[in-house]
């Protein structure tokens, strides 16, 4: 990157680093945050829409509605969500082959499932063979976000759920007593009224995402654990100009410190948020807010 | 069915190293898939277990620690307790197998630490303490005055007074948070072997042999729900456990002052 670079064995310690740390897979390694945050980007709205969702279903008259919404949270609950995530992946790869294959291959006549294999036409393929690089890459990132989603969603909607129920029932009755209808009172009372409730949870469970983020590089993708494994094993000088032992520990530890930072970070700007909707509210938070301003 | 006996009899102490040597290699029938899932379990419950006990007694301490008076106690367990509550136990895992790999460079003392029974269970013993630390010290600060008044009113003081009256106490007041805790942990011993830890001779976790089953089917239909089984078998046990203890905790209480342990969510490290 820098003029100096070019003979990195005559560099002192200083400059050795200023090279070392800004060659091309560097670059990716640091790329791999940006990964993180997107996907931290995409999936919080995401899953808390999958929440939203899955907290209505679970509140619905229609009883199998209900059981579903049920279901989809409490399944979560047994279960360790490393699993859920090593086999959403699987799973839902197969799910889309296989309707991409229903759809485009309808004349095909052997089994999909052949022993231990799981055979779909060409055309069905995703993404297809013939596509580059990039498209494969993509396609396994949305595949990730796609499996957080559902599992955030599932644990948002049990937030929700209880930060739905939380709202005095009171409210419900005067909007009720107003003449307003169901769905009125679901969207003009409810709604509003439930976020400052579910807030702790949806923040506990923003540092709960955050630190599920390096579960990333189970599902194959490039994010930052699989970079500093790459960067930080033992190099000789016969593949690179910057030879060094393992130094995976201190990769680690740099990704230790960025966790930590970021999640320190969350924590202050949640306290604000969570301070800012406590103003004015009938609780004790706010109470206790009115008291010490009086 | 005499064959699916021979299975187990080859395959149910696998994890361990007792029995079959190789993995079944093609034709997976579903005795095979859960019995091996299940010899995996034994790891599990070892982390689980292990883990549990020995930190619970680190997390008093934390706790005692957070809450005191003196900055040289309280400091370091606040430092303690955020980094490992602040990070996230996978990369906890993979820093701490690494640090060992180094320290085994320098004395040969750190050979057995880079090896999951010993290395991943420190790591789980520090992050349990630091989450059960955590969750006692909050019980510690909702202990109602009177009762440590009334302590005071007995003439008991210092250690007794903790032992017979703050410890029971903060005890009863964190157990349904703590039985959570319990569950997350049990669940988190799964990420063990996929984070740099090595499975010696392919000896894993239910997790490992789940995921090795799915690669090896491409079917990732059987293996997990067979996971899923048997974890839910093991939450419930957990939870009706943690319930006996519950009850014993809360044994002086007129019934309807019982805490009831209702359980959260507070997946994933």
């Amino acid at each position: 990157m820098f003029s100096y670079c070019s003979d990195p064995d005559t560099l002192g310690t200083f400059r050795w680093f200023s090279c070392y740390l800004t060659t091309g897979v560097h670059m990716s390694f640091y790329v791999a945050f940006l990964k993180v945050l997107l996907l931290l980007a995409i999936t919080a709205p995401v899953a808390l829409g999958f929440g939203f969702l899955g907290a209505m279903a679970a509140r619905a008259r229609f009883a199998p509605l209900r059981w579903f919404g049920k279901t989809y949270i409490a399944i979560v609950r047994g279960v360790p969500d490393i699993a859920f995530f090593l086999f959403f992946v699987i799973a839902l790869d197969q799910a889309f082959e296989y309707m991409r294959h229903k759809v485009l291959c309808p004349d095909w006549d052997q089994p999909i499932r052949q022993g231990s294999d799981f055979v779909v036409c060409t055309a069905a393929k995703l993404p297809l063979s013939t596509a580059p690089q990039w498209m494969h890459e993509t396609y396994g990132f949305l595949l990730a976000v796609v499996t957080f989603a559902i599992v955030f969603g599932a644990f948002a909607a049990n937030v929700l759920f209880g930060g739905m129920r939380a709202v005095p029932r009171a409210q419900l009755e005067t909007a009720e007593a107003y003449g307003m209808s169901q769905r009125q009172t679901f969207w003009r009372i409810l709604v509003p009224q439930m976020w400052v409730y579910a807030l702790p949870g949806l923040s506990n469970l923003w540092m709960v995402l955050i630190k599920a983020t390096p579960l990333l590089f189970l599902l194959g993708i490039e994010d930052i654990v699989y970079w500093a494994r790459e960067l930080g094993g033992t190099k000789t000088s016969r593949f690179t100009d910057y030879p060094h032992g393992d130094w995976r520990m201190w990769y680690f530890l740099f990704l230790l410190i960025f966790y930590l930072a970021f999640t320190r970070v969350s924590e202050i700007v949640l306290e604000r948020l969570m301070q800012k909707l406590t103003h004015g509210q009938a609780t004790s938070g706010g109470e206790a807010q009115r008291r010490a301003a009086a | 069915m005499s064959e699916c006996l021979q299975t187990i009899h080859d395959y149910a102490l696998r994890s361990i190293g007792i029995g079959e040597r190789l993995l079944p290699r093609d034709g997976f029938t579903l005795c095979e898939q859960v019995t091996l899932i299940g010899s995996g379990m034994i790891w599990n419950v070892y982390f689980g277990v292990m883990a549990l006990f020995t930190g619970f007694f680190l997390a008093t301490a934390l706790a005692v620690a957070k809450g005191s008076a003196n900055p040289w106690a309280r400091k370091p367990a606040e430092w303690f307790i955020f980094v490992f509550r602040g990070s996230p136990l996978f990369i906890q895992f993979f820093f701490a197998y690494f640090l060992f790999l180094s320290l085994k460079n320098v004395n040969s003392f750190f050979d057995p630490f880079t090896a999951a029974w010993l290395g991943a269970l420190i790591v789980l013993f520090f992050n349990t303490a630091a989450y059960s630390g955590e969750i006692f010290y909050g019980a510690l600060r909702s202990i109602p005055k009177g009762d440590i008044e009334a302590a005071d009113a007995y003439g008991m003081s210092g250690w007794s007074r903790f032992r017979r009256i703050i410890w029971p106490t903060m005890l009863r007041l964190a157990w349904p948070a703590y039985t959570n805790e319990a569950i997350f942990l049990f669940h988190a011993t799964t990420l063990v072997f996929f984070s740099g830890f090595p499975a010696w001779q392919q000896r894993g976790d239910a997790l490992y042999y789940a995921s090795y089953f799915a690669d090896k089917t491409f079917n990732p239909f059987v293996p997990y729900p067979i996971l899923a089984g048997y974890f839910i078998l093991f939450t419930l046990a957990i939870v009706g456990t943690f319930g006996l203890i519950n009850k014993r905790l809360n044994r002086h209480l007129p019934s309807e002052n019982r805490s009831k342990i209702g359980l959260r969510f507070n997946p994933i490290r």
